[in-house]
């Protein structure tokens, strides 16, 4: 009797956790939650379009962090190398008498997955510190090959001249920031389902894996060095698309997408959010771009003290973001 | 190019990139032995330097203290205080996950950015050499610049002392333990968390010091700490985590090829030293000086 009741027990024990699974990649109703507040601020916000349009590519951009940081493990300082490569071949193109604005967002997805590939063969044979050492040489790289390439990148003083096309032909770049924002929000809404989609396939279960115990993910026989370097591509790909949507709909690139700056502030917003839960990007981007927009009569410098001071504050007294927040209240 | 003209150019290259190597090299150790120790990545670690550089420059140029003590005080303010930082908020993550730390670090370079900024203006802080270290010594065979002169023999006397305090002072001894074997280490009774204080406080007066020593080669600016990261990062990387040798054959190689492309060919530096730096790990991963 006992062994059948603890048999029974563990049966149930059993299904709790397959339902858990299986539950994880069916939509939960708060999920709608994002995409309810960007098409409301649509709405009842028009006067802040160009800034949304801007937040959602950023988000796009935090996401794809999230994909190598919260999900691989991966710890990047150089993520904006994949961000500027798809802003400067998005820029390059419709500088130079391409401005159709889809296929300038695939090439700079493609262009910034190629170069996250090839880096990524290198990069990723490394740990900690060296692995962190690399990342930032290849955007240091980029940089550097922005700034001296100036007949083509424009230099110092940025890409000049973009003519993006009305997408379909149909819809004219605005100044009010109507297109922009409904762009960015369609394209991010298709890359948040795919990436949405990676997380919860079995894929983005062994990266879990990968992340929480390398060595018994070697054990398993889990092809470690493969998985990493397809997450990588992919974000890198993410990256490219996001810093793309940033390029055509401000019509400008400038040194500063390649920067250690950007790189840090992309971790910034990723962690007041919360890292590995795919929904921290969609809380702290908003956060902080809409913070910095409010202080901005604070001069820059003084921003960063502030910001800094919050990342020290975020990592001693707040692991885990405004998510990490939310699911402790709630245990 | 003449023959003479050619031996000339090798010799400013040298000349200088020694000097660079040692400002590297003194700034990077203690990254390298508190990384190789705690496994801690500090990104901050050029925090201390550009603090450093601003003591000297400006305790010279506000107090009229002459050189040499002001690069004491340099040393022994950022000893001090990164003590205190290492004891309130470092100490909390150490053994932790590696992104926290390079968040808080990152943190703290964000907000010397703007302490900085806001203490003393975002231009950079020109550092005046003392009389005795102006002009330049004659050697016989050609003359060189007393003030880079004197960086180089300062350098080498404190990597002496470095090497000798480390190889045969017990307290050198007990940290090439900890970093070989941090558990045995502990065991045999070694007061670890003590070591770490001090190794820390003793890396980062010694980056105070590069800084200071360095200021007419690394320009003290706000953004010191991000112009200078990937610098340090490599010297540290290629030499090898917790390696003490390690990161003076790198900064060696790292100062000398930099100098010698900015005598020769300055738009090709940057991607030479970036692409070598890549090279090198793709074949040692571990770096030059490693343990596999």
């Amino acid at each position: 009797m006992a062994t059948e009741g603890l048999v029974r027990t563990g049966l149930k024990a059993g299904d709790g956790a397959i339902d858990a699974f299986a539950r994880r990649h069916r939509f939960h109703p708060l999920e709608a939650l994002p995409w309810v507040t960007a098409l409301a601020a649509y709405i009842l916000l028009p006067s802040y379009l160009p800034l949304g349009a801007q937040i959602l590519a950023t988000v796009l951009f935090a996401l794809s962090a999230d994909l190598v940081l919260g999900y691989a493990g991966i710890v990047t300082l150089g993520h904006t190398a994949f961000f500027g490569t798809g802003a400067y071949t998005a820029g390059i193109l419709a500088a130079n008498g391409w401005g159709e604005p889809i296929s300038g967002l695939l090439a700079g997805t493609v262009m910034a997955a190629l170069v996250g590939f090839a880096s990524g063969l290198v990069v990723l044979r490394t740990t900690g510190l060296t692995l962190l050492m690399q990342t930032l040489v290849v955007a240091t790289l980029l940089h550097e090959a922005a700034n001296r390439a100036s007949s083509i990148t424009g230099g110092d003083d940025g890409l000049q001249g973009m003519q993006v096309w009305p997408i379909f032909g149909l819809f004219r770049f605005d100044l009010f920031g109507h297109t922009a924002y409904v762009y960015c929000l369609i394209v991010l809404f298709l890359c948040w389902l795919a990436a949405r989609r990676l997380v919860h396939s079995p894929f983005g279960r062994s990266l879990t894996g990968i992340r929480e115990n390398v060595r018994r993910m070697h054990a398993i026989g889990a092809p470690v060095r493969r998985r990493r370097l397809v997450i990588y591509t992919i974000s890198a790909g993410f990256a490219g698309t996001a810093g793309a949507l940033i390029a055509q709909t401000t019509q400008f690139v400038g040194l500063g997408f390649l920067g250690l700056e950007r790189s840090g502030t992309v971790l910034i917003m990723l962690i007041i959010g919360g890292v590995g839960r795919l929904y921290g990007a969609f809380i702290g981007v908003p956060l902080y771009m809409i913070a910095q927009d409010r202080f901005s009569e604070i001069e820059p410098v003084y921003w960063y003290f502030w910001i800094g001071l919050l990342m020290v504050a975020v990592v001693v007294f707040a692991r885990g973001g405004v998510l990490g927040l939310i699911e402790r209240l709630r245990v | 190019m003449s023959f003479d003209e050619a031996i000339s150019a090798a010799v400013s290259i040298g000349f200088h990139g020694l000097a660079f190597a040692m400002v590297l090299y003194l700034i990077s150790v203690g990254l390298s032995v508190t990384m190789g120790l705690m496994g801690f990545v500090n990104l901050a670690h050029g925090v201390f330097a550009m603090l450093g550089g601003y003591i000297v420059t400006s305790v010279m140029s506000r107090a009229g203290v002459p050189f040499v003590p002001a690069l004491a005080a340099a040393a022994i303010a950022t000893a001090v205080g990164s003590v205190v930082v290492e004891r309130l908020l470092y100490r909390r993550l150490y053994g932790g996950d590696e992104l926290d730390q390079v968040l808080l670090t990152m943190g703290l370079i964000f907000m010397s950015v703007a302490a900085v900024t806001f203490f003393w203006g975002p231009n950079p802080q020109p550092i005046r050499p003392p009389g005795w270290l102006s002009g330049e010594v004659d050697l016989g065979v050609r003359s060189f610049p007393a003030f880079r002169s004197f960086l180089i023999l300062c350098g080498a006397a404190l990597v002496t002392a470095l090497w000798l305090g480390l190889e045969r002072a017990r307290v050198g001894i007990r940290i090439r333990a900890a970093v070989d074997n941090l558990r045995m280490a502990q065991s045999v009774g070694i007061n670890t968390p003590g070591l770490f204080t001090l190794t820390f406080a003793l890396g980062s007066g010694l980056a105070g010091l590069g800084g200071g020593l360095g200021a007419d080669l690394l320009a003290i600016s706000p953004s010191y700490a991000l112009d200078n990261l990937v610098y340090f990062l490599i010297v540290v990387a290629v030499g090898g985590l917790g390696s003490i040798r390690g990161p003076f054959v790198a900064a060696m190689l790292l100062g000398i090829t930099d100098t010698g492309f900015k005598y020769l060919l300055p738009e090709l530096g940057a991607f030479f030293i970036y692409a070598l730096t890549m090279a090198l790990l793709l074949w040692r991963p571990k770096g030059l000086f490693g343990r596999a």
